[in-house]
């Protein structure tokens, strides 16, 4: 395989450094070159992580960097909110609507929660922040709901 | 497909530990407090490990044998090299078949009459067993040109003590045993090495377990307690990653070999990589193409240190207690530890596993509605 740096130039790792060092930009692109042909190497992935693959398909190393930089400490709050609106946002319209948010409970309750249970707690929820059911969110909503001190959404790229 | 999903999963599952195993029983913290809209939607914890999934698999990255860059494309070496196997096929590999073979015949010549008409004399039978395997294991040795050099204490043989080693290869525990006549604690396997477990190293007091069985754990537990406060048993020798690791780092302990209540003693073995790569990838070859690679090379060189027995400090837990220790081993080896977080995080998430996350979400959640 040889070592995938060399194939990278300074003005690459520039065009496309974000909040990543030289060093965790050429692991991104190693790791980058083996997802295009490793699909099989997620064959149990979880459901998010199947979403986040499929917005990750495709793109091009400068896009797959600039997305996973919103993973970085150095991330801004509202670039982390961005894409968790993203992945809720699974037509890409701009809007999530209710049940878009009952398709993401559903991956992360399992069996554990009833179609019913979900759909009255989020209805409940959604009323006391003073939203409803019938009414989209959009991302100036996310970012409002996620207002708060505690998002927290950092990966460590590993250096060997 | 659904078939082809549940196959490939079993067969990573074998390989995968068991997250019970590194996890303290109960304590995981839980949210608390009336339940908002944003802790509904909130899935960062989730994408993060998704993330960190996409951009490692700290799981693979220990179990990669990384090949060494060849160095024989060239006109002056090509040619340094191609000698170099005519002699390490042609004349070291028929030589240390014979040393080897020599060394079988003299081994069992020596250990079936001991063990048979010494059936009576135990103490003396024992001893003679445990020499006898101390000598085919050097023998072993030699038939790699082995050079081992040992460092610290040699084990004494003690009850209340277990030893317990980072693991690269099976070989770990020949070079290990020519110094020392250990038990382990091992998995059956198939073939001429289960054959050879079942008689010889029966008689050291080895342990066996069965991965794949569930009650097992409790059993097997049993068994190490039991032979560890045993006085005329043979020193325990635990390998507590549970597999075989390349070598350049160190995966995280099993909490198993440091709950028994007895004093910890570390080894810490460092290949080095210059004279051949010792890493046994099981996934990829049999152990006795592994064997073979190993006797066709210029030679396995590594170093052994015996470090200090440490105890369980007061107020440590075991899990605590096994970090510390596999601290000492990766310091003095020169190895990376692949660090708790990342390995629970980026491991691939079993179903088992993602099951447990929903259950607790979904009744963090219905619990934190009651709450006014």
């Amino acid at each position: 395989m040889g070592s995938a740096s060399s194939m990278l130039t300074q003005y690459d790792i520039e065009e496309v450094q974000e909040h990543f060092t030289q060093q965790e930009i050429v692991s991104l692109y190693k790791r980058f070159c083996q997802l295009d042909r490793n699909a099989k190497g997620f064959i149990s992935a979880d459901e998010f992580l199947s979403r986040l693959l499929k917005m990750v398909d495709g793109l091009n190393f400068k896009d797959f960097v600039a997305f996973l930089s919103a993973f970085s400490s150095k991330a801004s709050t509202p670039q982390k909110i961005e894409i968790i609106f993203k992945i809720y946002d699974s037509d890409g319209d701009g809007k999530v609507v209710f049940n878009d948010i009952i398709e993401v409970l559903r991956d992360m309750t399992g069996s554990f929660m009833s179609d019913e249970q979900r759909e009255e707690v989020l209805n409940q929820l959604l009323n006391e922040a003073g939203y409803s059911r019938e009414s989209p969110l959009l991302k100036n909503d996310f970012i409002k709901i996620f207002d708060y001190e505690g998002l927290r959404m950092e990966m460590e790229v590993p250096i060997d | 497909m659904s078939n082809k999903l549940h196959s490939s999963s079993s067969e990573l599952d074998l390989d995968r530990p068991n997250i019970e195993d590194y996890l303290p029983s109960g304590s995981i913290q839980e949210p608390i407090g009336k339940l908002r809209l944003r802790d509904l939607l909130d899935i960062s914890p989730i994408l993060t490990e998704a993330a960190g999934a996409i951009v490692d698999d700290s799981f693979t990255r220990c179990f990669k044998s990384n090949s060494p860059e060849p160095w024989n494309w060239n006109i002056y070496l090509f040619p340094l090299w191609c000698l170099g196997v005519v002699v390490r096929y042609g004349f070291l590999f028929p030589l240390r078949v014979l040393v080897l073979t020599i060394g079988w015949i003299i081994f069992l010549s020596c250990y079936f009459p001991v063990h048979f008409l010494l059936k009576g004399h135990d103490k003396l039978r024992k001893k003679l067993e445990r020499g006898l395997v101390e000598l085919i294991c050097s023998f072993f040795v030699a038939s790699w040109t082995g050079v081992v050099k040992y460092h610290g204490p040699r084990p004494s043989m003690r009850p209340k003590q277990v030893f317990v080693a980072n693991h690269t290869s099976m070989i770990d525990f020949i070079v290990l045993e020519q110094m020392t006549a250990f038990a382990v604690i091992m998995q059956k396997h198939p073939g001429w090495v289960g054959l050879l477990q079942s008689t010889i190293l029966e008689s050291l007091g080895c342990i066996w377990f069965n991965r794949s069985e569930a009650k097992d754990r409790e059993i097997v537990a049993k068994k190490l307690r039991d032979h560890v406060n045993g006085p005329d048993n043979n020193p325990l020798l635990i390998f507590p990653e549970g597999t075989c690791v390349n070598n350049h780092y160190t995966v995280m302990f099993k909490k198993g070999a440091f709950e028994l209540g007895c004093t910890v003693c570390p080894i810490a073995v460092k290949y080095n990589k210059i004279f051949v790569d010792a890493f046994w990838n099981s996934r990829k070859q049999s152990f006795t193409t592994h064997l073979l690679q190993l006797m066709t090379s210029w030679a396995v060189v590594c170093d052994v240190w015996y470090l200090e027995p440490q105890n369980l400090k007061p107020g440590e837990t075991p899990i605590e207690f096994a970090e510390r220790v596999r601290d000492i081993i990766s310091v003095r080896a020169g190895l990376k530890k692949v660090p708790w977080d990342g390995y629970l995080k980026y491991s691939r998430p079993s179903p088992k596993h993602r099951e447990r996350k929903q259950q607790s979400f979904a009744e963090s959640v219905l619990r934190r509605l009651e709450e006014k």
